[in-house]
């Protein structure tokens, strides 16, 4: 989000580096073209070799993974930050090019309207959506500009990651592109009229940008906000890839970023989803893959091409926009990460590469198709069921231990993640149920602890964070409940079920 | 659910705020870990239980072992043999416990810190073993810091305590050894590792206990995992515990700094914090196939090492060669030069002397 102040430092150390002693330095890679900027500590491109460099990352990256296909149907969100509007030119970049490496998929763009959570003027956000529209309409590829506030029509179905189809529909990577060629079919020829329909659903009910302010000012903490636009900023993505037949989602997080995103993580207690959080794709969604191709480039390279080739983007304040470091978890790890970086130059590298050694924990193959085994809100898996002594029950325990005894406090009721921790939590938001969500109301709130148990660890703490859950949108409260139901049921009827299976 | 919403309104009208477990008495503190309010006695009750759950969910302990306790003196040692011995009693452990303590010989540090400690024995009557760096390796840190200087020679330290501590414990054939490592602690390891990129400790820096595999260690435990720093000073503060607290005369560490610096400021932000980082680490999992370290025995001392030579008996011979710097950084190929006795080149040796100040 703040990447201006990271850009800008990249900017400011080549200006240093380049004016007096190295005026006349060649590039270290053609040998005969004026140095242009510096990468790393010795290594001094031109501008031409630079651009090269740059666009041969983007597609060794995607060559390398080989997840997308020939005329798979590709999602660009894009915030209108410098990384995904130079992710953006990077497609283009590879779809114009009549190179046999041309990039053969289909594109379209996404950017979420999140003006709503972060308390923008109706009037600055048209100016922004309006900046970037003529950006979108410029690359001629179909484009979606969705609102934040479209989360209270989202269907229930968006939280049950769906398993894609076994494998004989889909053949490896090496058949999909023989076939492509051999079938060689131009249809990006037909395109344009893919652009030509925009879906712009840039208008919402009042009552929904009323219903967004409520939500987000039941959170209490900066910590918590963010983590929850996050969580439904990708439920929003997700939503529209899905009803549009995209299978893949493109995300521009630069290895800067991620490097910030994944201490950050650690720090929220999302440990188990480390590795699909920041690695190179994240499953976890089923039929439609999150894939990160920018995450090679550090935001200074990010900041340096976007300037030197003139790559538009867009300044849109977000929630963290002029906090001050400690204002939450996330901004005081970019703080920390930024400083460090400064001291240490390899601290990103660091810790990037840290995430490319680490992997998803796979939920226990019994229940791996039934979604209550997935996180509520961010979908990952469960890492609650752990062991009994882990942080996670030391926590419980602890909670436990420091409040009035209702009825005796035996250990074995703490072998069950269900405990009566935050009994007057409950209490709270059965006063405000009468509130109501503002979309279906025929729903029964939830009350926080029937909520928690169909988290993750740190979707929890985001809950915990908040006043009171009703004023999550109809779709959470909604599949809560079916999950809590479908819980119960099979809790009835165990005696006969032969085995854990769905 | 009425008694806490009448305790909710309590506290919130009334000024001096009762303790949320008892209900009875007046609060004294408020709990860093769960922000409840709680009054002297249940504090106690709380974290003293809750160390042993801890203890009692990992099966930390078997009846009849000997465990030695790692004294230095300062706040976690003191608060841990203080509580291993009441919880000993309280729930008939069966433990013969014992206090082991490190002298690194640092004048003005640990001689003084040892006094707390000789002071703990008899409070405590446990009995006391101490041994010394000058005893088992011929240096004390004073004499090492005045060959490699102030930058580094806490690695010669974290080093050499370690290997002294299994040394004792040997020495006192114990069955286990306990250290009063906490929950900032652990947390703070988990964030140095992730920055420093050292995938292998990052997988076994959260585990509570070392794994018994080796012949040659003896299992060590943290039954402090699980508590807050200041839950610990708290404790020692209200139980007017005897304890010393002094920093290390010589340098602090200075990127252990670092993230002990933000670890502190996320507790400020969010004080689920370090717990939420430790579960972090607990529940993170290390792809397969990326290479980790063989453990092995050192061929001189035969002390568990993933080198040909452990980390102690390189740094020992540079120390004994005048090349203190031949155990900072990684120096693999020396290894086999410096087992079979034979020198090093001028080149080689004109690295590792040491840096000028």
């Amino acid at each position: 989000m703040c990447q201006v102040e990271e850009d800008y430092n990249g900017l400011e150390c080549k200006q240093e580096k380049i004016p007096v002693p190295t005026l006349d330095r060649k590039c270290v890679k053609c040998k005969e073209g004026t140095a242009a900027l510096i990468i790393r500590v010795s290594d001094a491109f031109c501008r031409s070799c630079f651009k090269e460099y740059f666009i041969h990352k983007f597609r060794a990256m995607l060559g390398k993974n080989r997840v997308i296909f020939p005329q798979e149907k590709v999602l660009l969100a894009v915030s209108g930050g410098a990384a995904s509007c130079s992710m953006l030119s990077q497609v283009i970049e590879g779809l114009s090019r009549d190179a046999p490496k041309k990039l053969r998929f289909l594109p379209g763009i996404i950017y979420i309207d999140d003006g709503g959570a972060c308390g923008r003027s109706q009037e600055e956000r048209q100016r922004s959506v309006d900046q970037l529209k003529s950006i979108f309409t410029h690359t001629g590829f179909p484009y979606f500009i969705v609102p934040l506030e479209q989360v209270f029509v989202l269907p229930s179905s968006v939280l049950v990651p769906v398993t894609p189809d076994p494998d004989p529909s889909s053949p490896s990577y090496k058949h999909a592109v023989d076939q492509y060629i051999r079938e060689h079919k131009l249809a990006e020829e037909d395109e344009p009229s893919a652009a030509a329909r925009l879906r712009v659903e840039d208008s919402y009910p009042p009552e929904h940008k009323l219903a967004l302010e409520s939500l987000f000012s039941s959170l209490n903490t900066l910590t918590a906000k963010e983590d929850m636009l996050h969580t439904l900023r990708q439920h929003l993505i997700l939503h529209v890839a899905r009803e549009n037949g995209f299978s893949k989602v493109m995300m521009g997080e630069s290895c800067s970023r991620l490097a910030v995103k994944l201490l950050s993580n650690i720090a929220l207690g999302r440990g188990a989803a480390l590795a699909s959080d920041t690695g190179f794709s994240d499953p976890r969604f089923g039929d439609v893959g999150i894939v990160r191709p920018m995450r090679d480039y550090s935001s200074k390279e990010i900041a340096a091409y976007c300037r030197m080739f003139d790559v538009p983007s867009v300044f849109i304040p977000g929630l963290e926009t002029r906090t001050p470091d400690k204002a939450s978890v996330q901004r005081l790890t970019e703080a920390f990460i930024t400083n460090l970086q400064a001291e240490f130059p390899s601290t990103v590298s660091t810790i990037y590469r840290t995430s490319e050694k680490l992997h998803t924990v796979k939920p226990s193959e019994s229940e791996h198709s039934e979604p209550a085994s997935r996180c509520l809100l961010c979908v990952c898996a469960l890492d609650t069921c752990v062991d009994k002594a882990s942080a996670f029950h030391a926590t419980l325990l602890s909670e436990q231990l420091s409040q009035i005894k209702l009825q005796d406090v035996s250990h074995d009721a703490l072998r069950c993640a269900e405990t009566q921790d935050a009994s007057h939590d409950a209490l709270r938001c059965t006063e405000t149920q009468c509130c109501g969500t503002g979309g279906c109301s025929s729903n029964r709130v939830p009350a926080h602890q029937d909520l928690k148990t169909l988290l993750c660890y740190s979707c929890r703490l985001t809950i915990k964070d908040m006043g009171s859950v009703a004023t999550l949108p109809a779709y959470i409260t909604a599949e809560a409940e079916r999950r809590r139901k479908r819980s119960l049921m099979k809790k009835e009827i165990s005696e006969y079920l032969l085995e854990d299976a769905d | 659910m009425t008694l806490n919403a009448l305790q909710c309104c309590v506290r919130i009208t009334i000024m001096p705020v009762q303790c949320s477990n008892c209900a009875q008495r007046r609060a004294v503190l408020k709990r860093p870990k769960t922000a409840h309010s709680l009054c002297k006695d249940c504090f106690f009750w709380a974290f003293e239980e809750e160390i042993h759950q801890t203890i009692m969910s990992a099966g930390l302990f078997n009846r009849g072992e000997t465990v030695a306790i790692g004294a230095s003196g300062g706040k976690d040692s003191t608060v841990l043999a203080h509580v291993m011995k009441l919880l000993n009693e309280r729930y008939g452990y069966g433990l013969n416990l014992l206090l082991l303590s490190v002298d690194e010989g640092i004048t003005g540090y640990r001689d003084d810190s040892l006094e707390t400690v000789k002071r703990n024995q008899q409070q405590y009557e446990l009995p006391l073993k101490i041994v010394s760096y000058e005893e088992l390796y011929g240096w004390t840190m004073d004499a090492i810091v005045k060959q490699v200087g102030l930058k580094n020679n806490c690695t010669f330290c974290g080093v050499f305590r370690r290997q002294a501590l299994d040394r004792g414990a040997m020495m006192l054939k114990v069955d286990k050894i306990c250290t009063g490592h906490n929950a900032d602690d652990v947390a703070e390891t988990v964030l140095m590792n992730v920055l420093r990129g050292d995938i292998a400790r990052l997988r076994r820096c959260t585990s509570i206990s070392t794994a018994s595999e080796g012949e040659g260690a003896i299992p060590r435990c943290k039954p402090l995992k699980y508590a807050y720093e200041k839950e610990i000073v708290l404790y020692a503060y209200f139980k007017k515990l005897d304890y010393f607290s002094t920093e290390c005369i010589y340098s602090p560490n200075a990127y252990r700094g670092h993230a002990r610096a933000f670890l502190k400021d996320l507790e400020s932000i969010r004080p689920s914090s370090i717990i939420d980082v430790i579960h972090s680490g607990e529940t993170l999992s290390v792809k397969d196939g990326v290479k980790m370290p063989v453990q092995g025995t050192c061929s001189r001392c035969g002390y568990i090492s993933s080198q040909a030579l452990c980390k102690s008996c390189v740094l020992l011979e540079g120390l004994n060669r005048g090349l203190p710097k031949l155990g900072i950084g990684k120096h693999h190929r020396l290894h086999g030069k410096i087992l079979s006795r034979e020198p090093l080149t001028e080149q080689e040796e004109k690295k590792l002397k040491a840096v000028d100040f």
